[in-house]
């Protein structure tokens, strides 16, 4: 059970400073009351301006507190509650003392919340900088041990290293081409699923289908995209898999049940929606202008989606299709269960592949200390992971800036 | 001429039909997901019991040894018998299923069932109990207790401080000059946060959480702060197009009547956002229910029979459960999964219903 000393003292805290936002609230109220003219600020600001002098004693008294803090030291746990309190206080009291009829309460109070926002924000970035910044550090030193031209070009993945010192294949091999190429092979099952079906979704739904239809279906599609991965994995696992082993068995092909196809499949399935949603978007943001004119050529409506609609939504789908990919290459949990952890070489569909998501997991799953070179592997793969997103991502969105320009 | 009319006919016919196909393949799909996991589950809801004298001797393949244990132990036993759980193997043959019974155990069981003592009920194991190694007795309770406190905790992180930046970057953030550019800079990093792999962040929480701060694996703490991360970009972008979606004729107008810029935020712009900016909060909240990826990586791949009292307890979560059992090689396992996996398209389900009515209400009494 955790110590509840540290909540319990941020619930006192809070109470506090909303008691000393209601106290000179209510001072001011009736200093406004007595006086009978307008002063410049409303109350309430008042109010607001002591509790933020309450709140930043509190959060000072608090951070001092939790440092010092012995564990399970109720004197000391009684003379912080103590300290919190009367700080707080003195500090709302210091504060309320300048309220006058001509305290300009509310310049003060909005200058802090500006403040605070800002520091909100930036806190994200630094959060967010610092992580990058993290995940670079451990893939470097990761490069110090392999070397990069080895990472990314070797054809050998087979990052178990020995327990004991002199043990046969001691030094693990991390060449990612092997994990790479698996995860490109499911990547492109996937799109091969999902790129004609959606694009094909979006063109009815946009071009063909009537209001009712639309209605109907496009949530439909959307809540595939609702369905969480693990689930995906699982229906892969225990549906496609069996199916796509049974179906193969059939024909005469001996098929694992964890093969690159069935995760492929069942990713393509999980990339519909992303697809129909964002091409439908581009396909609308086509200007009816263009198919008018298609119309007015004696053109059918497929030509014109074809010839007219598609040429022109073209940069959009482009960066529809980037995001799909992206979102492939990072997807983790259906591939983890549905598409096997062997890193072998192989183009065939219908073998057991790896992917770089499945790696990382295999790499740092398991009970093990975190600085040998195979979980700093996972490091090097994920920063390789968070590039390649990045780029995909970034060029989506330069693709689509470009798009919204020349339609605008 | 009326050939080639005809080939474009043909063509055209074969397009739509070809858009209608696409559609069916999607709606069949989502048919063959519910369903495969709705028929695989609803047999876990109900489990089998069996009426057992205290003087009996019971095979523990039939029957769960430690619910027997645990009920011959006690000495007031009603009319000389308790009911007790059957095992998975049992459950699985009396359910029909593909399970091999020694023929001396089906006969036991076929006694049993002329005595009238196998009983069938709703499965409230599934629901009260921790994980257990046993099938049959292995609940939801950690997972959901887990998934609650993590939940909570990136809830509490990711709102504020998602709604925060949401203001800043929409209403105060510097729009020229170094300012603008890094205002730019921060909008593009967010966007792209969005877009990272899930499994990034929990390869993020790893290395600053576990290895920098020095956090234990596989605590909740560590759990609901990669979820806080990976929800606050959902959030602040959901955040960010309410409060653009704001006409500027009514922020303008508070403007007019003298209101400050703040006031103006948070007079008129957040309660006009409010429902579009919960219903992306409760939509993110969505996401990070579901997310498993990154709470592999942190450690939370271990089993656990005990409940997470406080942030600082191992904790698991009900989409990592699920990840967990769909490992168990018998079809007890995987009915199990099935149901959770129920269990968790349920609070999904509620969720977004939530989102949809709260949005709707609030909508309404604009």
């Amino acid at each position: 059970m955790t110590d509840p000393t540290p909540l319990y003292m941020l619930v006192l805290s809070a109470l506090l400073c909303a008691a000393v936002f209601y106290h000179v609230r209510d001072g001011a109220r009736r200093r406004v009351f007595l006086a009978g003219q307008r002063p410049h600020s409303r109350s309430r600001y008042h109010g607001a301006l002591a509790a933020c002098a309450a709140a930043a004693a509190c959060s000072v008294v608090y951070g001092v507190g939790l440092a010092l803090r012995p564990a399970g030291d109720v004197l000391f746990d009684a003379g912080w509650m103590a300290a919190t309190g009367l700080l707080g206080w003195l500090a709302g009291w210091m504060v309320s003392r300048r309220s006058t009829m001509a305290f300009r309460a509310r310049p003060h109070v909005e200058r802090i919340v500006r403040i605070a926002l800002a520091a909100l924000s930036t806190l994200a970035v630094l959060v967010t900088l610092g992580i990058v910044a993290s995940l670079l550090f451990e893939a470097l030193l990761f490069f110090g041990d392999v070397s990069i031209v080895e990472f990314i070009f070797g054809t050998q993945w087979s990052p178990q290293t020995a327990i004991r010192e002199g043990q046969a294949g001691q030094s693990g091999a991390f060449g990612a081409v092997p994990v790479m190429a698996g995860t490109l092979l499911i990547t492109a099952i996937a799109l091969l699923v999902a790129v004609p079906t959606g694009l094909m979704i979006a063109i009815y739904l946009s071009e063909y289908a009537s209001r009712r239809t639309r209605a109907l279906v496009k949530p439909m599609t959307e809540i595939l995209a609702g369905i969480p991965p693990v689930v995906y994995g699982f229906f892969a696992l225990l549906s496609v898999g069996p199916a796509v082993r049974s179906l193969a068995g059939a024909l005469g092909a001996n098929v694992p049940t964890q093969s690159a196809l069935a995760a492929g499949l069942v990713m393509g399935i999980m990339i519909i929606p992303l697809i129909s949603s964002l091409s439908d978007d581009v396909i609308n943001a086509v200007p009816q202008s263009l198919r008018d004119g298609s119309y007015a050529l004696g053109a059918t409506r497929s030509e014109t989606v074809r010839r007219a609609v598609l040429p022109s939504a073209l940069p959009g789908i482009v960066s529809a299709v980037l995001l799909a990919v992206s979102r492939a290459i990072g997807e983790t949990m259906i591939v983890v269960m549905a598409a096997g952890r062997g890193a072998t070489l192989s183009a065939n569909p219908l073998d057991s592949v790896t992917t770089v998501t499945v790696q990382i997991v295999a790499l740092l799953t398991g009970d093990q200390v975190f600085d040998s070179s195979k979980t700093r592997a996972a490091f090097a793969l994920g920063l390789m992971l968070f590039a390649l997103t990045l780029i995909l991502n970034v060029v989506a969105l330069i693709v689509v800036r470009r798009y919204k320009e020349r339609y605008a | 001429m009326s050939r080639a009319l005809a080939r474009r006919k043909r063509a055209e016919a074969r397009f739509r039909l070809m858009g209608r196909a696409a559609i069916a393949f999607a709606l069949l799909a989502l048919v063959w997901v519910i369903g495969s996991v709705l028929v695989m589950g609803a047999g876990a809801l109900t489990h089998h019991r069996v009426e057992v004298s205290a003087m009996e001797l019971v095979d523990p393949a039939l029957v769960s040894a430690s619910d027997l244990g645990a009920q011959q132990r006690r000495s007031d036993f009603q009319d000389g018998t308790q009911s007790v759980l059957a095992t998975a193997r049992l459950d699985q043959y009396l359910k029909g299923r593909d399970v091999v019974l020694s023929a001396e155990q089906v006969a036991t069981v076929e006694r049993w069932r002329e005595q009238g003592r196998i009983s069938r009920g709703f499965n409230t194991t599934l629901f009260t109990r921790p994980d257990s190694r046993d099938a049959e007795r292995a609940g939801l309770k950690t997972a959901l207790f887990g998934s609650l406190i993590m939940l909570a905790l990136a809830a509490a992180l990711a709102l504020p401080l998602g709604i925060a930046t949401a203001v800043y970057l929409d209403s105060f953030a510097p729009r020229r000059g170094w300012g603008g550019r890094l205002t730019r800079a921060l909008e593009v990093n967010i966007n792209n946060l969005a877009a990272v792999p899930s499994i990034v962040f929990g390869l993020l929480g790893l290395a600053v959480f576990i290895n920098l701060v020095g956090l234990a694996r596989s605590i909740a703490l560590v759990g609901g702060l990669v979820l806080a991360l990976r929800m606050f970009p959902t959030i602040v972008i959901a955040s960010r197009a309410a409060l653009e979606s704001v006409p500027p004729r009514i922020t303008d107008g508070a403007l007019c009547l003298g209101a400050s810029p703040v006031q103006v935020v948070f007079g008129t712009k957040l309660p006009m956002a409010g429902p579009g900016i919960l219903t992306g909060s409760i939509l993110g909240l969505a996401q990070a229910l579901g997310e498993t990826a990154p709470l592999l990586l942190i450690g939370m791949i271990a089993f656990m029979t005990e409940a997470p009292a406080g942030l600082t307890d191992p904790a698991t979560s009900l989409p990592v459960q699920v990840f967990l059992w769909s490992d168990g090689a018998e079809t007890a396992w995987s009915e199990r999964t099935a149901a959770a996996i129920l269990v968790l398209l349920g609070l999904l389900l509620l969720i977004n219903g939530a989102a949809t009515a709260l949005r709707a209400r609030l909508d309404h009494r604009r």
